[in-house]
């Protein structure tokens, strides 16, 4: 045993361990890496389909996604729909990253809590018009209480009226700030409205102590800072930082054609 | 150590020293997971497998690890097994890799695992430091099952996602106790049954350190 502690054999025994742990690891990171972007595709896209109230348990969540929902990229600040970049594999938090793509939030501007704002975005359509869709998706995020909140917040094709808020990713305390993924309050944004002159000045946002009139939604009781981050990400992602250029151009549209 | 039978090896950390309650290591992730009994069973599984399989790969290599870098080499298995258990279960089980999150990486830093690696696989054969894994991580997940059927009972009213109470945002009568969602609670319900367990095995109860007597000054100052 005296000669396991001679420096040649410390040495070999750590880099030949080195070398058999790497190979393991890599071995299955590289195995297992289509599984996982499926499922993380697979996840997404019953996120959206959810959202929409498209979503039936048991359904081929592929199969629905490509027949009911189209995905376009827009920019951010025409609010036109642009070709630059392909929906099926545009990115917008990698954009968000990379200098080229994005911009730096001020922080006035930056209530989401962002920080970087890409210049594009994906949406995702219902509905066969792109000019006159049915429904629209739109991804949004910020910070919450404990981190930062990813989700998709669905609007009929005025523009305007509401039909659903959904996250699938937030790391709020379950039971308060995890209300929101609650079914039951977030049945309660459905038919509410955003914006209530013309403009793009949302008004929409959570209040306590009982929304009496459809521009406010019920807060969550007992997460005061997530409903408030609730309330600042979506007045950043439809305001004129956000998507307001794009929803402005459908304000004139019948509602839910 | 040659005498251990299989039975004692893997069985007798589900109770007799347990992990948790005797030992009372790896409390953090504990804390975290349990707050369903479904991600508890996953983070059960999940530290049975890299116990097991760590202890094994430790005791095969023991008679060429230099005591000086033992550790590290012992360190180097444990995240390598983590590593791999974690993108198993993104690829696998990823709804409750997502819930689970950090607490699968940080695997790593539990207690049991690495204590389990230097206390036992090092001086033992490979077939029995792998039962010897086994029966920790059985003893760690016993307990986080217990945890997380009381959290979940109380908390949400459920077992395993399905409704037993039902709530009364759903048109129930069980107010759910929000602190037992919460970390804290845990502290509570480890407490509970280190103990139950100490009552009904009262050999688990430490001897005292010292005694305390009574207070001695206020005599003198009497006298005075």
């Amino acid at each position: 045993m005296a000669s396991n502690n001679s420096i040649k054999k410390t040495l070999t025994v750590a880099l030949a361990l080195c070398i058999v742990c790497s190979v393991v690891v890599s071995t299955a990171a590289v195995v297992l890496q289509p599984t996982q972007q499926k499922n993380q595709e697979l996840d997404r896209k019953s996120n959206i389909l959810q959202v929409a109230n498209l979503y039936e348990p048991g359904m081929d969540v592929d199969d629905a996604f490509d027949e009911l929902i189209t995905s376009r990229v827009i920019n951010l600040e025409t609010g036109e729909y642009s070709d630059r970049f392909d929906p099926q594999s545009y990115d917008q938090f990698e954009a968000a990253r990379d200098p080229a793509t994005s911009r730096t939030l001020s922080g006035e501007e930056d209530s989401a809590g962002i920080g970087r704002e890409e210049m594009y975005s994906t949406v995702y359509l219902v509905g066969d018009d792109p000019d006159d869709p049915e429904q629209i998706i739109l991804p949004i995020r910020g910070q919450g209480l404990w981190g930062l909140m990813r989700g998709f917040f669905a609007i009929e094709g005025d523009g305007n009226t509401i039909i659903g808020l959904s996250y699938y990713s937030h790391s709020e305390t379950p039971g308060l700030g995890g209300e929101v993924d609650n079914p039951r309050w977030k049945s309660k944004w459905k038919g509410k409205e955003i914006y209530a002159e013309d403009g793009m000045s949302p008004d929409i946002s959570l209040v306590k102590g009982g929304a009496d009139n459809k521009y406010e939604v019920d807060a969550l009781s007992g997460a005061t800072l997530t409903s408030r981050g609730v309330t600042n990400m979506l007045h950043f992602w439809l305001s004129e930082s956000g998507f307001g250029p794009y929803l402005a151009r459908f304000h004139g549209n019948s509602e839910g054609a | 150590m040659a005498a251990d039978s299989v039975k004692d090896v893997v069985l007798s950390p589900v109770f007799k020293n347990n992990p948790i309650a005797l030992q009372v290591l790896g409390i953090c992730s504990a804390l975290a997971v349990t707050n369903s009994m479904s991600v508890s069973l996953v983070m059960g599984l999940a530290v049975i497998a890299v116990t097991a399989c760590s202890n094994l790969f430790v005791s095969l290599i023991r008679q060429h690890i230099p005591s000086s870098i033992r550790i590290i080499v012992q360190m180097t298995i444990i995240a390598s097994l983590v590593i791999v258990v974690d993108q198993v279960l993104k690829a696998y089980a990823y709804e409750m890799s997502k819930q689970l999150s950090v607490f699968v990486g940080l695997i790593i830093t539990n207690c049991i695992v690495m204590g389990r690696a230097e206390a036992y696989a090092m001086q033992n054969g490979p077939v029995m430091s792998f039962l010897d894994g086994v029966g920790n991580g059985l003893g760690y997940a016993v307990i986080l099952l217990i945890v997380g059927f009381f959290r979940e009972l109380f908390g949400s009213g459920s077992v395993f996602g399905y409704t037993v109470l039902t709530p009364v945002q759903d048109g129930g009568w069980y107010v759910p106790n929000g602190l037992m969602l919460l970390p804290p609670s845990a502290f509570f319900v480890i407490g509970l049954i280190i103990w139950v367990l100490r009552s009904m095995r009262t050999e688990q109860v430490e001897k005292a350190e010292y005694r305390i007597v009574a207070n001695s000054k206020a005599k003198i100052k009497e006298s005075v």
